[in-house]
């Protein structure tokens, strides 16, 4: 399906909505009464809510350049170190982290800047110890450089790594978000929601590791999760009956 | 070019498809009543899939539910925030106000909070308080009956308390409190603030079979697609519309109220926004809910030989009075909550818990309440996930920054260990407070568009200043370490800019008097008995409440007095 096609699909997508057996009177006329309903394959995992001209700006976005592959390629060192694999979770770059930072970093241009001027920072910083950029030290001399990088410098004793301290935590926020917003760092946190459920209360365990409790009176209020399918009926002093 | 006209009569011409022209459209429509509905946003329904968000995964969207389009986020359901494109309105001089649009059947109603709380008989007369403001000009015992058959017919969940300004209702039973929300009831008891059960109007249970029941994807703000929570849109204007007596025009822009030589509303002219061609709808009664500004401008904008001054405008109130709810917030971390155990606590959309307005005015430098509202917990990772996290170590004693596994196990230590606060509260209704016709500039469509004039006072400064003394004090009661600096009065005492909770109302106030009021207490403008207005527009005062139950409750109020002196032929 090209572009204007699956454009003129969403169109149709949102007007369907109408046939609740009544007029959509200012609709322009035609629009998009032509297009073939065989075409209305959507990619549901590529779904996700966008209006027209959001799905628009995703495509331009998506093809447009911003980072070199010299500086991607240094990305994807960083957020191997930052995240590197354990034994239970891959690495940022098996969640493919770096693929996020190539985006997000067109999408909100403010990264622009930091981001590039960083790296290029970090090479200067690479070529002064070692003679080369970041990318081809050895891993031990990257290790290096982000040691003196990765920890704030309250007491401004090495006043020169400031630049580097500030571009390091760019590069820490975007691998953790990137990295804990895709399956497998869900899995690695642990969060579980975004499923439908019947939310009952905190754990007894949990309450009783955190020594807490649910007081009588406040469970007396609280819903009943066995009649929830019953339909709500009150007295006239709103006392519920059901 | 010219403005094509529809033969067609309608009993009733409805502007805004939100919670007011929602309710409306369904009062209307029942009764028997032609109703044309005019929506300036696009036609939508929570259950398509192509637009719906509820249940999305983060990792769905490249930009990770980034604010880059939307303002609160990819997946919350507002189409236009504080900006909408080709539709500007300016601030005159250093007014700072944020107007919230949302362009869309059921507006903002889709991504709400769903706090639906009542007014108080206070809450209507707070003149005769502390002689600030004025005093609506009906009291809670014209207003109960409504909001009585609004819980039953929308559902609303929350608890009997038996507090005098915060009325209870028919309410469906409430969620069990998540974790930090019983830390929060702790702290909260130990500075002498009450808390109770918040009132959301989500389904814990069923009312019809209609819409579903909750499922605990604590996403109300992606608009339900089980029609769980209320949305106008898929509460009140799709039920409306399948008796065939409404007829929906999206994308339809409503430029002014057209009236005839005796002054009464004669229907509406619009912009339909896909061809840009200027429409005319004609009908006995036009019913403004386009929310508390828009309705001003459209007024504002309709002027004729009888209305000079703008329709409704004699007085010269229209547009004045507009006061947004007060807010602050504040967060801080709870080392108990550190290292915790994970399940899934997603809850419904909002709170479980709240506090209403628990001190007496009389001992404090400021006047009117603020309500708390809560939050945190186990939440689902999106952009701005992690950042700054290993900044949590200042407060144990930890290193800050780091790589590798240190910074792994930082993430999960401090996951779900912040929580918040925010307050909300009453600002007082200002003459001066206004939003007008900016003479200079137009929106795309060649409407003249709103220019803001607001300040906040002292009332409001202090009120914030007393919100951070009292979000520490809970904190500390919690054994919570507040974050961030108190702020002071280089900053307004941490007071958001009007327009930023939201709340807008008091731009079209009700009264007994048309010198100084726009409506009566129907809601029906003084100067054109034919027109009425239900949005918030017509809100003497805002409460320590939110609006939106206030709004359904007097919309409704003013819907079937429309019926009925429709029947006695009076309009």
């Amino acid at each position: 399906m090209d572009r204007r096609e699956s454009l003129k699909t969403l169109m149709v997508g949102t007007l369907a909505g109408a046939s609740l057996g009544t007029v959509v009177s200012c609709k322009t006329e035609g629009e998009g009464q032509e297009v073939d309903q065989s075409q209305v394959a959507v990619d549901e995992e590529k779904l996700y809510g966008r209006l027209p001209e959001e799905l628009e700006r995703d495509e331009k976005i998506m093809n447009s350049i911003y980072l070199n592959e010299h500086e991607l390629a240094t990305i994807a060192i960083l957020c191997d170190i930052i995240l590197p694999a354990t034994d239970n979770a891959g690495s940022a770059g098996d969640a493919k982290v770096p693929e996020f930072v190539e985006f997000i970093v067109k999408d909100i241009p403010s990264h622009q800047l930091p981001m590039r001027g960083g790296l290029m920072w970090l090479d200067s910083e690479s070529n002064r110890r070692f003679n080369t950029v970041f990318k081809d030290c050895s891993n031990e001399q990257q290790i290096a450089v982000v040691e003196d990088i990765a920890y704030p410098d309250p007491e401004n004793k090495k006043p020169e790594m400031g630049p580097g301290i500030k571009f390091f935590n760019l590069m820490r926020n975007l691998t953790l978000t990137g990295y804990y917003t895709t399956e497998m760092g869900f899995k690695d946190l642990g969060y579980v929601g975004n499923a439908p459920n019947f939310w009952d209360g905190v754990p007894p365990e949990v309450l009783a590791e955190h020594e807490v409790a649910y007081e009588e009176e406040w469970l007396a209020k609280c819903v009943d999760q066995s009649k929830r399918e019953v339909t709500a009926e009150w007295d006239d002093e709103g006392n519920l009956l059901t | 070019m010219q403005i094509i006209e529809s033969p067609k009569m309608y009993d009733a011409i409805i502007v805004g498809s939100g919670a007011g022209g929602g309710m409306a459209t369904k009062v209307l429509a029942d009764a028997g009543l032609k109703v044309a509905l005019v929506e300036a946003g696009s036609f939508f329904d929570p259950k398509d899939e192509h637009t719906r968000t509820q249940l999305k995964f983060p990792w769905q969207s490249p930009r990770r539910g980034a604010s880059s389009t939307r303002a609160f986020g990819d997946y919350d359901m507002s189409w236009g925030d504080w900006k909408v494109d080709g539709e500007p309105y300016t601030n005159k001089g250093d007014t700072d106000f944020w107007w919230w649009r949302a362009r869309m059947l059921g507006g903002r109603t889709n991504h709400w909070g769903r706090i639906s709380l009542r007014f108080g008989p206070d809450d209507f007369k707070h003149k005769d308080i502390d002689g600030l403001g004025e005093n609506w000009p009906i009291g809670y015992d014209d207003i109960k009956p409504y909001y009585d058959r609004l819980d039953k017919m929308v559902g609303v969940f929350g608890s009997k308390e038996g507090l005098p300004n915060d009325p209870d209702g028919f309410f469906l039973p409430p969620p069990k409190p998540r974790l930090h929300e019983l830390y929060y009831i702790k702290g909260a008891r130990k500075a002498g603030v009450r808390v109770i059960p918040s009132r959301l109007s989500i389904l814990t249970k069923r009312i019809n079979k209609e819409r579903g029941v909750c499922f605990y994807c604590s996403q109300c703000n992606r608009s339900c697609s089980m029609y769980a929570d209320f949305s106008a849109g898929s509460v009140l204007v799709f039920p409306a519309m399948k008796g065939g007596q409404v007829d929906l025009y999206t994308d339809s822009m409503v430029r002014s109220v057209t009236t005839n030589k005796e002054g009464k509303a004669t229907g509406v002219s619009y912009i339909n926004k896909k061809d840009r061609k200027e429409y005319q709808l004609r009908g006995k009664v036009v019913v403004l809910g386009a929310s508390a500004c828009s309705t001003a401008r459209i007024l504002l904008n309709s002027k004729s030989t009888q209305h000079p001054n703008g329709l409704g405008n004699s007085s010269d109130v229209v547009g004045r009075y507009l006061h947004d709810s007060t807010g602050a917030s504040r967060s801080a971390f709870v080392p108990a909550m550190m290292n915790r155990k994970t399940y899934n606590e997603d809850g419904v959309g909002g709170m479980h818990v709240y506090s209403p307005w628990w001190l007496d005015n009389k001992k404090l430098d400021f006047p009117r309440g603020y309500h708390l509202e809560i939050w945190g917990g186990l939440g689902m990772p999106s952009y701005g996930f992690g950042f700054n996290v290993t900044e949590m170590n200042k407060y144990i004693g930890g290193d800050i920054g780091g790589y590798g596994t240190k910074l792994r196990d930082d993430v999960k230590r401090f996951y779900g260990a912040v929580m918040g606060i925010s307050g909300r509260g009453e600002a007082i209704a200002r003459y001066d407070n206004r939003c007008e016709i900016d003479p200079n500039v137009v929106d795309q469509y060649g409407i003249p568009v709103l220019r803001f004039d607001y300040k906040w006072s002292d009332y409001e400064r202090n009120q914030a200043k007393h919100m951070h003394q009292t979000f520490e004090e809970i904190f500390a009661g919690m054994g919570a370490e507040v974050m961030g600096e108190t702020p002071g009065a280089d900053r307004d005492y941490g007071l958001a800019a009007p327009g930023q909770i939201i709340h807008e109302v008091g731009t079209t106030r009700m009264g007994d008097n048309p010198k100084t009021s726009v409506t009566n207490s129907w809601s029906q403008l003084h100067d054109a008995d034919n027109v009425f207005i239900v949005d918030a527009g017509p809100f003497v005062s805002q409460a320590d409440k939110n609006c939106t139950w206030t709004i359904m409750a007097l919309s409704m109020r003013t819907s079937e007095h429309i019926v009925e002196e429709l029947k006695k032929m009076n309009l």
